[in-house]
């Protein structure tokens, strides 16, 4: 029988009452039957559950489900994000190509994730103007629209281990790709009339965090992006829902989400997430500051942990970005470093974009280590955790991005080694 | 690396509009890259050349609306309220809305450490030592940030007046000001913090050198 939502169930309650007999069978029918309109598809099922549903019929030999309101995600793929207290972070090693799902898209906030009603969404823009102006959603999706696939990155994406378990989300998931759409500052900037005396522009969310940081104006003239979509449908509430700043390159933080809020003036208003938060020691006592760029990077993300390769044919495959411009190349190293070979790039190669890459190689079951190492248009190549260190007096922090090793044992064994 | 404040006037637009059709017409293989030359020239805005001066979406905003979320505050202490705040009184609030998460003297935690410790020779201690007296380059951000997000359970609900206690409060634990000292709109930009000296700003640059 349809459900309220109009969908039909996936099994017939003759089916439901059938497998009544099979006992734990019965769950896994009833998840399915309720998650039909595609909602909470995540429902965990066991691994006995799915064997069960594969058990279930032929395939072939049962009308399948109707067309449904929503998709869904095949109850045997699970893919889920990792999250902590302020973070969750993307499962890179179960994702192929370069965009990343909505849902499995990283997230950072700084007092969780707010509640806003689009009807009453209203993003001010004012100071240093010839007129300061409110918009609402429905403005805002009136002007031009731009869409661009870039990545988005957390400055602070970098944590190693010493017994090499862990995986390339747990390495760097606070990196994900989508396509970004929403109306270029540049037109609002003119909408208002930004002050030629105007230097710097403050953009502050409408969370619990009130976050703020000070963005140079050039950036604002250049490619920043006020957004509303995401991949193709409203921007998530995790990614700033209604209405976020996307700055293509540059870090996570100063990608303000749920945007209420742009002032202009003609200096940089020195907020805590830009002084004493988002800030790196870097030796000689000295402490960067304003350090937007996420320098170039790549990680192979197959073969990775805890994955347990085979001797033979594999393809390695990772992604490699820059918030520079455009990935160049990705050098891909099977014997510990010793020499680099010229990995494939996925076109189209795209700018301040996550690039896939590949490389083909027989692997003949002795112990090695497989590295990559990318190189992006301005001439930055990505660096060893070992020349990080000695460029940044020994501290660790933000803006870390070094090549990462992976170690694989006799056995096929892969672990994370640290460069 | 920037194109700023690229004023488009009618001029520069007639005259690319007229290149552009003509080499639509010539070479129309040469569209693309004479495009990318003009997005490199005009910092991305090529494609809006065509825009009018106004679409005449959105509204005037009020002043009054634009106060009642305007609450930052610069380092040169534009946006402090009127209002000061004292040492003593700042010991109270902290007492009864802060030290839970910072600790009963801003040391102790959970969460973030807002007091030095001088010399501390625990490694732990050490790397956890990043405080207001010693990582904060402006004594205005403490105002700005404590208004807008603290305490981290009842964000915005403190007055203006006990944001100006406990930052003369927490300025004094660090050792930034004297006990009797009266923090306000005046004074606190004034407040030298140590951390100022140490921050440059980025020096990475494109190329292949580390840094």
């Amino acid at each position: 029988m349809p459900d309220q939502n109009g969908n039909k169930p996936l099994i017939t309650e003759k089916k439901i009452s059938r497998r009544t007999l099979l006992g734990g069978a019965a769950t896994a029918a009833v998840v399915l039957a309720q998650t039909a309109s595609g909602k909470n598809f995540q429902a965990a099922l066991t691994k006995s559950e799915l064997h069960l549903i594969e058990e279930i019929e032929d395939p072939t030999k049962v009308p399948g489900v109707r067309p449904g309101t929503l998709g869904t995600r095949s109850p045997f793929e699970k893919p889920v994000k990792a999250p902590s207290d302020i973070s969750s972070r993307t499962p890179l090693q179960d994702l192929f190509g370069t965009i990343t799902p909505s849902d499995l898209h990283f997230e950072r906030n700084h007092n969780g994730v707010p509640a806003i009603d689009p009807a009453k969404y209203e993003l001010v823009i004012h100071g240093m103007v010839n007129r300061p102006m409110v918009f609402t959603l429905a403005d805002l999706k009136r002007f031009p629209s731009v869409s661009r696939i870039a990545f988005l990155e957390c400055s602070g994406n970098y944590r190693g281990s010493v017994d090499g378990k862990v995986t390339p989300q747990q390495i760097c998931g606070l990196t994900s790709q989508s396509e970004w759409t929403g109306v270029k500052l540049s037109t609002l900037f003119r909408e208002v009339g930004v002050s030629p005396k105007s230097t710097w522009f403050l953009a502050e969310g409408g969370d619990a965090a009130v976050m703020t940081r000070s963005v140079p104006i050039e950036k604002g003239w250049e490619d920043a992006i006020i957004c509303y979509a995401q991949n193709g449908e409203a921007i998530r509430p995790e990614q700033g829902y209604p209405v976020r700043l996307f700055l293509p390159g540059w870090e996570g933080n100063i990608n303000v989400k749920w945007l209420r809020r742009i002032e202009l003036s003609d200096q940089p208003f020195q907020t805590r997430q830009e002084t004493s938060k988002y800030t790196e020691a870097i030796g000689g006592g000295k402490i960067r500051q304003f350090s937007f760029t996420i320098d170039a990077r790549s990680i192979i993300t197959y073969p990775s942990y805890p994955q347990k390769v085979e001797k033979g044919w594999i393809e390695i495959r990772g992604i490699a970005w820059s918030g520079r411009g455009k990935v160049v190349r990705v050098e891909v190293s099977t014997d510990a470093g010793k020499t680099w070979k010229l990995a494939e790039l996925q076109d189209p190669v795209m700018d301040k974009a996550h690039t896939a890459f590949r490389y083909l190689w027989n692997w003949n079951g002795q112990p090695t280590e497989i590295l990559s190492r990318t190189v992006d248009e301005t001439g930055y190549v990505q660096p060893f955790l070992k020349d990080l260190l000695a460029a940044r007096g020994g501290n660790m922090g933000y803006h870390y991005n070094p090549v990462t090793a992976w170690y694989i044992q006799n056995d096929g064994q892969v672990l994370f080694k640290a460069t | 690396m920037f194109c700023q404040k690229v004023r488009l006037t009618q001029e520069n637009m007639t005259k690319s509009t007229v290149l552009m059709a003509a080499v639509c017409l010539l070479f129309s293989i040469s569209l693309t890259s004479l495009q990318s030359l003009t997005t490199a020239k005009n910092g991305g805005q090529a494609d809006t050349l065509h825009y009018p001066k106004s679409f005449g979406f959105g509204r005037t905003a009020t002043l009054k609306e634009i106060a009642l979320l305007d609450t930052d505050v610069r380092p040169d202490g534009k946006g402090l309220p009127a209002g000061s705040g004292k040492v003593s009184e700042g010991k109270l609030v902290y007492a009864a809305k802060c030290s839970g998460c910072h600790g009963a003297t801003g040391v102790e935690g959970p969460n973030d450490q807002l007091v030095t410790i001088k010399n501390p020779t625990d490694p732990k201690v050490k790397a956890r030592n990043k405080t207001i007296g010693n990582y904060w380059p402006y004594g205005t951000t403490v105002f700005d940030y404590i208004k807008r997000a603290m305490p981290f359970n009842q964000p915005g609900s403190l007055t203006d007046q006990e944001v100006y206690n406990l930052t003369a409060f927490l300025l004094h634990e660090n050792g930034l000001i004297k006990a009797d000292d009266i923090i306000n709109a005046k004074t606190l930009p004034k407040v030298v913090m140590p951390a100022r000296d140490f921050f440059v700003p980025d020096d990475r640059r494109d190329g292949p050198e580390i840094r």
